[in-house]
């Protein structure tokens, strides 16, 4: 893979979990392709076979966020609210999965800077405590796993 | 596939950094309570706690050999929030991948009005 496309996720304090990524667009496309639900319907995935049926986004803020996501079998959704929109810039919003219980809101601050003729961008999550976060991603254990990771990948 | 109970108990366990380092460790071995205080400068009781909600949360397991008792990373816990963690992050870099190819698009376009 491309390094300067290369994603990471990393940890930040006790409760921040900030994931940086280059892409071969300008700011204000990369920005529209993460508000626009025909696009981010096309996108926001996450694995092979999961769709996304209802994608709802009142772009303003205070505006609602209603995302579904669905393998055919099974499925679950998230809710949110959008707190500040920067055109191009900055989007700021919190979040909550529900699987179907509501996990802790999930304070997303998304910025989009000029970096050559492309974007980086630079997801910043806060979660509400360390134990939060703690699910989301098992801090110190990565190194650890290692060598699972590369087997699991050999099995995908 | 998001919701095995266990899993929150094992995230949660996870939330220490005694029990993070407690598992670092025994990623490379099976181990005493003994071998496990030592470095922490920690009585035996507080370790023996520490080792309890792991074990609770299905990460470690101990084996009886004489008056010891040794722990070692319990294979299926370990292996389920490894699952989990990996998708976390496969699913992150699937997602943009894919939306590597809708900018290239939407760029496309973009020049095409321009012209």
């Amino acid at each position: 893979m491309n390094t300067m496309t290369k994603m990471t996720l990393k940890t930040e304090g006790d409760t921040h979990l900030v994931v940086t990524r280059h892409f071969a667009a300008p700011p204000e496309v990369v920005y529209r392709a993460h508000l626009d639900p025909k696009l981010i319907q096309k996108w926001m995935l996450g694995p092979e076979g999961w769709t996304m049926p209802v994608c709802i986004n009142e772009t303003r803020p205070g505006g609602k966020i209603h995302y579904e996501w669905t393998n055919g079998k099974e499925g679950f959704h998230l809710t949110g609210e959008f707190l500040e929109l920067e055109p191009y810039t900055r989007i700021v919003h919190v979040e909550r999965m529900h699987l179907p219980d509501p996990t802790p809101d999930n304070h997303i601050e998304t910025r989009f800077e000029a970096d050559g003729a492309g974007t980086l961008m630079t997801m910043r999550m806060t979660l509400p405590d360390p134990q939060t976060r703690a699910a989301m991603l098992a801090t110190g254990m990565e190194r650890g796993m290692e060598a699972s990771y590369v087997r699991l990948e050999s099995m995908l | 596939m998001f919701s095995t109970p266990n899993l929150n108990a094992s995230f949660a366990a996870l939330a220490d950094p005694t029990r993070r380092a407690i598992l670092a460790r025994l990623a490379s071995g099976e181990a005493t309570v003994m071998e496990l205080a030592q470095p922490f400068e920690m009585t035996q009781p507080a370790i023996s706690q520490h080792l309890k909600v792991l074990e609770e949360a299905g990460l470690i397991i101990q084996r009886v050999d004489g008056t010891k008792r040794p722990r070692r990373l319990a294979k299926a816990g370990i292996d389920a929030m490894d699952q989990w963690l990996a998708m976390l992050r496969k699913a992150l870099e699937k997602n943009y991948d894919r939306l590597d190819e809708i900018l290239a698009t939407m760029q496309s376009h973009t020049k095409g009005k321009k012209r």
